[in-house]
Formats: structure tokens, sequence, C-alpha cells
């Protein structure tokens, strides 16, 4: 394999590793706001135990998300050196913001969210919750900030130095509201809290039908369903809208979503596998022209084919269109689930259907899935440029590193990171079946006033 | 010199210091608790170890991650070039960093004595191998290295480990070993305490000693680094501080002072980071042996434009950043107590 290979694949295993936890703590975050808050107003114990157990497992995946998260802003300097002299006046500044606005924000008050408990009263302990829930989501608009910047460069001009052209900003605000990063981001996050939302749920559903902690899990899992159907649902809209995005802004990736090789009115696959440039699809099943439809509203409207672009500016079809589509499918899937789960819930069934229980503590592997099956769209869809338009791939790499460099960090991280997610797999499992602690019933904080030695 | 740098690219120099001497000081402990963790025996000692830092070392790090963003905002083709040009070193102290940080959090998961050994040893491994990386850096950017006209860095990993870098990276080891004990001294009580108290004089003079042989060999071998100084002498009080601070530290230790110790070692460590900062001044990567190719705050900073944007950024986030880490230390101030929250 050359070294650009190398790169592009370690780059993809340690985000996409990465971004297992990251949603996590989106989506819990939300959670935990919510229990707690449902604890402050009905002064209900098993709120309080709900709030606990989550905060813990909430605990393990923030620490794995930020061991893991500062290697992805190593790496853009490690494998992009040239890509990093490029895009460093644009897409530094975001990185930045996000550790000053986000990522002290968030692991300040984490301090306080789990060490907190018996320092502080309740209300400020709520304070820290929503702080470091504000700051996960802080961090998600600024990484999809720079992400978008990407896709959709805005509010910079080309400016040539000595070392070569490089891109300044002109416009802060343009940079940040370029065209693609609001879509984005509001299509990213419904997808986080989809993420905590399923897990309490795969969880909650489990004790259901283990018979275990009866109370706790009924709680936790409705409000898991909450969240779930509302991110859902809202996700229908962001991901409309961010494929209508798409054909605005970058018409060969919509056009290989859905293997669209000549403009014209354009239909929409179930399923599929195009051949390798995208101008025919094998095995497929198509609804006509509904492409067309949900892009212009106007069913026999053209939509631009891959044919319409040189060879050398299209993304890979089949990845693109494999991955896309298999992300609505679990997207469609989860919704689905949601409306069976919620309709069951109000016939007062939801509780005792073993069957609905066992999909549910499936459940959370849905969203995992559709979040990394939609990055690799979005980000192999934009291939092969690491900067839309302005960029290749191929020339973004770093000089000085050689194939057996990256090869031998390729070989590292994948066997640190198996032994992490031995160990989180494990310890998560741990957690599972310890359940929730019944010590948690009672409540702590100036309920439980004690002296403390100060300095 | 100082007339023809525009003032924006000065800040930023200063900043991305600033950034980098709050990771210093910050991590710089709790890397240090780790440095020592192994020479505690028993579990509670360790879980008191692993407790003074657990609420406050994620916090910590946040600083490095923010230093190499602001180093990626405010002077990309530094980025670039060191981050590219010490690969495997950086792959490496990434690893490391990755071990330390879980292993704190896993460590006291589960009863296991084998399974608490593993942590122990992974936290401490992992914040020595950091440290020593972290100096390693240091050392070479301070001594140079080879940039071609490209400023790519055009030499090999083990070129990194020539003996200057590496003694200032044991130097570093030792630095944060000795505040890390002042600050495991200031969170302890009882028997470990006392314990510490002892190991707090041996690391003084274990960095005294180191910190002696780093002057002498920079003055011997990276003259470089002494001609701003030389310039300017009025500069050398800096010097007189961080010694007067440096030695400030065993004075209060046998007072009794120890948050008054801890104060001083973060002044020293201030003042080391602005002589390294006035020493490399106007470079940011000295370039050995074509000093032309040198990466200064001038080649390779941002547009202005880019640098002013950020400088309001920082003028927003920093105020609000060292607001809730006040907090949190003051909320978290006081001896370690194990409680059913604890690692």
């Amino acid at each position: 394999m050359d070294v650009l290979t190398l790169a592009r694949l370690q780059f993809a295993f340690t985000i996409g590793f990465h971004y297992l936890f990251p949603p996590l703590s989106i989506g819990l975050g939300l959670i935990l706001v919510l229990m707690e808050g449902c604890w402050l107003a009905t002064k209900n114990p098993v709120y309080h135990q709900m709030a606990r157990y989550w905060t813990r497992v909430f605990g393990l995946v923030f620490a794995i998300g930020v061991a893991t998260g500062i290697v992805m802003e190593f790496e853009f300097g490690t494998n992009w050196a040239v890509y990093s002299r490029f895009v460093g006046d644009v897409f530094g500044s975001a990185l930045a913001s996000e550790g000053i606005f986000a990522f002290f924000l968030e692991s300040g008050f984490l301090a306080l969210l789990l060490f907190g408990w018996d320092r502080v009263g309740p209300k400020t302990h709520f304070f820290a919750t929503c702080m470091v829930a504000l700051g996960a989501h802080f961090s998600a608009v600024w990484i999809i900030v720079a992400n978008s910047w990407q896709q959709t460069p805005a509010g910079f001009h080309i400016v040539n130095h000595a070392g070569g052209p490089r891109a300044e900003i002109t416009d802060f605000w343009a940079m940040v509201f370029s065209p693609s990063s609001m879509d984005r981001l509001t299509h990213t996050v419904c997808g986080a809290w989809q993420a905590g939302a399923w897990m309490v749920v795969s969880v909650s559903a489990w004790y259901l039908l283990k018979g275990k902690h009866l109370d706790f899990a009924k709680r936790s899992l409705q409000i898991g369903l909450l969240v779930a159907l509302a991110a859902s649902l809202i996700q229908l809209d962001t991901g409309h809208d961010s494929a209508v995005g798409v054909s605005q802004n970058q018409p060969e990736k919509l056009a290989a979503f859905e293997a669209h090789f000549k403009t014209a009115p354009a239909s929409l696959y179930l399923f599929g596998w195009p051949n390798k440039d995208g101008s025919e699809v094998r095995f497929g099943l198509a609804i006509p022209k509904l492409l067309s439809y949900l892009v212009y509203g106007d069913w026999e409207k053209p939509v631009r084919g891959l044919s319409e672009f040189p060879p050398a500016d299209r993304p890979p079809v089949n990845v693109v269109f494999q991955t896309y589509h298999a992300m609505v499918a679990i997207g469609m899937g989860l919704i689905a689930l949601a409306v069976l789960s919620i309709v069951q819930w109000w016939r007062g069934k939801l509780f005792n259907q073993r069957w609905l229980l066992g999909i549910l503590v499936l459940s959370v592997l849905g969203p995992q899935l559709a979040n990394q099956l939609g990055w690799a769209s979005a980000e192999v869809g934009r291939q092969p440029w690491i900067v839309y338009k302005l960029l290749r791939t191929s020339d973004a790499l770093s000089k000085v590193v050689s194939g057996g460099q990256i090869i031998t960090s390729l070989i590292l991280f994948s066997l640190v990171y198996a032994l992490l997610f031995a160990v989180f797999i494990f310890l998560l499992n741990h957690k599972i079946q310890h359940g929730p602690d019944e010590a948690d019933l009672t409540p702590v904080g100036p309920l439980r006033k004690e002296p403390r030695a100060d300095v | 010199m100082f007339s023809d740098i525009p003032i924006l690219n000065f800040v930023w120099f200063a900043l991305v210091g600033v950034l980098f001497t709050g990771y210093a000081i910050l991590d710089g402990f709790d890397l240090g608790v780790g440095a020592l963790h192994l020479f505690t025996k028993t579990d509670e000692e360790r879980r008191i170890m692993l407790n003074s830092i657990g609420p406050v070392w994620d916090g910590n790090e946040v600083w490095l991650v923010t230093g190499g963003g602001a180093l990626f905002a405010a002077f990309p083709m530094v980025y670039a070039t060191v981050f590219s040009g010490f690969y495997m070193a950086f792959m490496l102290l990434l690893v490391a960093l990755i071990f330390r940080a879980v292993a704190i959090e896993f460590r006291s998961k589960q009863p296991m004595r084998w399974w608490r050994q593993m942590w122990d040893v992974g936290f401490s491994i992992g914040s020595v191998l950091s440290a020593l990386l972290i100096g390693v850096a240091l050392g070479n950017i301070a001594s140079g290295v080879p940039l071609d006209a490209e400023k790519e860095f055009a030499a090999g990993f083990f070129h990194l480990l020539r003996p200057y870098p590496l003694l200032v990276g044991v130097t570093t080891v030792a630095l944060f070993a000795m505040h890390g004990a002042i600050y495991a001294v200031m969170k302890t009580e009882g028997e470990l305490h006392e314990k510490l108290r002892g190991w707090v004089n041996r690391c003084i003079l274990i960095f005294v000693v180191f910190y002696v042989i780093v002057t002498v060999a920079t003055l011997l071998y990276v003259p470089h680094m002494t001609d701003t100084l030389r310039a300017y002498p009025w500069l050398f009080i800096v010097a007189i501080m961080n010694a007067l601070a440096i030695a400030n530290i065993p004075r209060e230790i046998s007072h009794g002072n120890d948050f008054r110790a801890f104060l001083s070692s973060c002044a020293a460590m201030v003042a080391l980071m602005t002589l390294f900062g006035i020493g490399m001044f106007p470079n940011m990567v000295y370039s050995f042996p074509n000093p032309e190719n040198s990466l200064t705050l001038l080649n390779s900073a941002s547009s202005e434009k880019t640098l002013g944007i950020m400088l309001i950024v920082a003028l927003i986030g920093v105020p609000l950043v060292l607001t809730y880490t006040a907090t949190i230390y003051f909320i978290f101030r006081g001896k370690v107590k194990l409680d059913p929250m604890s690692y």
C-alpha cells in the first residue's frame, strides 16, 4: 500500500474509534440533564439513582473519548502537514475555539458532575451537569464547523506565500456558517442524541427482560425512548436538509449517494450494487424520480449526474452509495422502532412484550453503526478533495513521513485501541451487571451534612 | 529587534507560551504524581494519590489540547513541521497519554490485585514517558533540528534522541516529579503525608542537580539560547527569580507551608518557561545547521486578520476558563478523603 492509503487508513481508523464515544457523551449528557432535572422537580429518589448510575457510565465513556480525542488533534499535523499549512489559518481557529469554549467547560464541570455530589448542593450540581452537556454540544459545534469548512469552504481567500498558497480568513462568521455547517451540525447532534438515548433504552430493556431493577429500568426506558423518538423524528428533517444542501453544494457527492450517472430526473434507490463509475446499478430497487422530488419538489426536474464531472473529480461511488444507504436504512428502522415502542407503551404493553424488549436490547448498535456509516459517506463522498475544490487529499500528505512510520503507528494504535475497547466493554458490562446502587436511593449532598476538613 | 515585529505575532508568541506554561504547571503536577505513584505501596495510598488528581487531571490535559489548537491556528507552519517531523515521538507521546488517562479511570473499577497493579504500572510509565517526551521535544526545539529550505524536518526519529534533548527530557521528569510531590504533600495527611514530605526534598535535590547540568550544557552547547539575554541584560531578572523561586521551595516545605511551596514551584515553572521563550525569541523552531531556515514568529504565523480574531476568542475564552478552573480547584480544595465516588 502507498503512503497516502496508509495515512488515510490510519486516520480513518483512529477517528472511527474515537467517534464511538463523543456521540455517547453528547447524548448521555442530555439524558443526565433530564434525569437530574426530574429528580429536582419531583424529589423522587429513583431519579437520583438513575442520574448517579448513568453518570458513572458517562464518566467511563468520557475518559476514553478524551484519551482518543487528543490523537485526532495531533494527527492533522502528523499525517497531513501540507493540509495543515494550507488550512491552519482557517481550520486551526475553529479547533482552538473548540478547546477554549468547549473542552474547558466540559472537563471543568465534569469534576463536579462525577465527584461533586457531596460537595455542592443539588442545584449547583444540576448546573454542573448542564454545563457538561453544554460543553459536549459546543465541542460538536466547533469540530463540525471545522469539518464543514472542508466540505463547503467559505469566508476565505487564497494568498500566495513563500511556502505556497494557503487559505486565509476574510470573514470569520461566513467561515463558521459555511453553507453546510448548520445542516451538518443538527444532523450530527441528532445522531449523537440517538446514540445516548438508545444506549439507555438498551440497558433498561435488558433489566426488564431479566426482571431486575424494575422501577429504575422502566423510568430510564421511558426517558430514553422519548429522547430517541424526538431525535429520530427530527433526524428526518435534518437528514433531508443535509441532502438538499449536498445537492446544491456538492452535487457529485449527491450523485454518488444514489449512483446517479446521467443528468436526468433521478430515482431513489432502496438498495443496489453500483459498478465502479456508477454508470450501472445491479440488483437494485429504485423508486423512479423520487430523488428529484425530494430535492427539488418536482418529479421531472433533472439532477446532475456523475458523468458531468471529470472522472478525476468523482468520489468512489460504491462505498459512498452503500454507506449512505445503510445509514438511511438504519435511521428509518430506528424511527419505526421508536414509534412502535412508544405506541406499545401508550397501550400499556411495552414492559411485558419480550420480543420487543429483545429488539430494544440490541438497539444500541443502530445509532453507532449509522453514525459511523454516515460519516464515512460524508467524508468519502468529499474525495478526491481534502478541502473541496481547493486541495486534493493526495497533495495534502506530510512530505517527511514514511509508509513504515505510518504502519508502525497503525499497528500501535490497533493494539492499544483493541485493548481499550476490550476493557471498555468489560467494565461497561460489569457496571450493567452490577446495576444501579441501592444506596443511591438515599440522596446525599446537603441532606447529609458532615464536617469536612479544609486546608 | 522588537520594532519590526507586528504586535499580534508577538502577542500570539506570548499566548502560546502562556497556554503551554499553564499546561506545564497543571498537568505537570499530575504527571509528577504519576511518576511517584509506584513508590507508594498500599492500595489505599495509591488510591489517595490517584484521587488527589482525580477531579482535575482531565481539565489539566485540556491545556495541551488548547495549546496545540492555538499553535495550529496562530502558527500553522510550526504545527505542521513539528508534528510531522516528530512523528514517532508524538505517536509514543499519544500512547503514553492514552494509557495514563484510561489507567486513572480503569484502575479502581475492579478489585483484583493484578488488575490494579497493571493499571498502576500503566499510569506511572505513561506519566513518566509523557514528561520525558515533552522535555525531549522542547530540548530539540531549543537546540535546533535540521530544517530544509521548505521548512520541513530533514532527519529521522533517532536524531531527536541526542544527549542535550534527552537531558532536557530527564530534567522535565525531575521537575514534574518535584512539582507533583509538593502537590501530593498538600493533598494528603497522616503517614503518607510524612512519607511524601521526605520525598519532596529528595526530588528537589535531584531536580536542582539536573537543572544545573542543563544550564551549563545550554551555555556551552546551545549558545543561541542566551543571545537575547545577553542583548538585554535586564532580562536576567527572570533567571534570578527562577533561582529564588526554586530556593524558596525547601524553605517553605521545612516550615510546613505546603501551599506556598507549591506556589513557589509554580513560579519557578513560569520563570523557566519565560526563560525558554526569551531564549527562543524570535524563533519558534530553531534550525540547525542552517539557522536561516528557522521557523520564526514572523514566517510561520497566520494572517493578521486571523491572529486578531483569535485574540478576541482568547480574550473572551481565557477569563471564562480561569474562572471555572479556579472554582473547581476551590471546591475540591483540602485533603483527599476516599468516598464511594472516588477512583
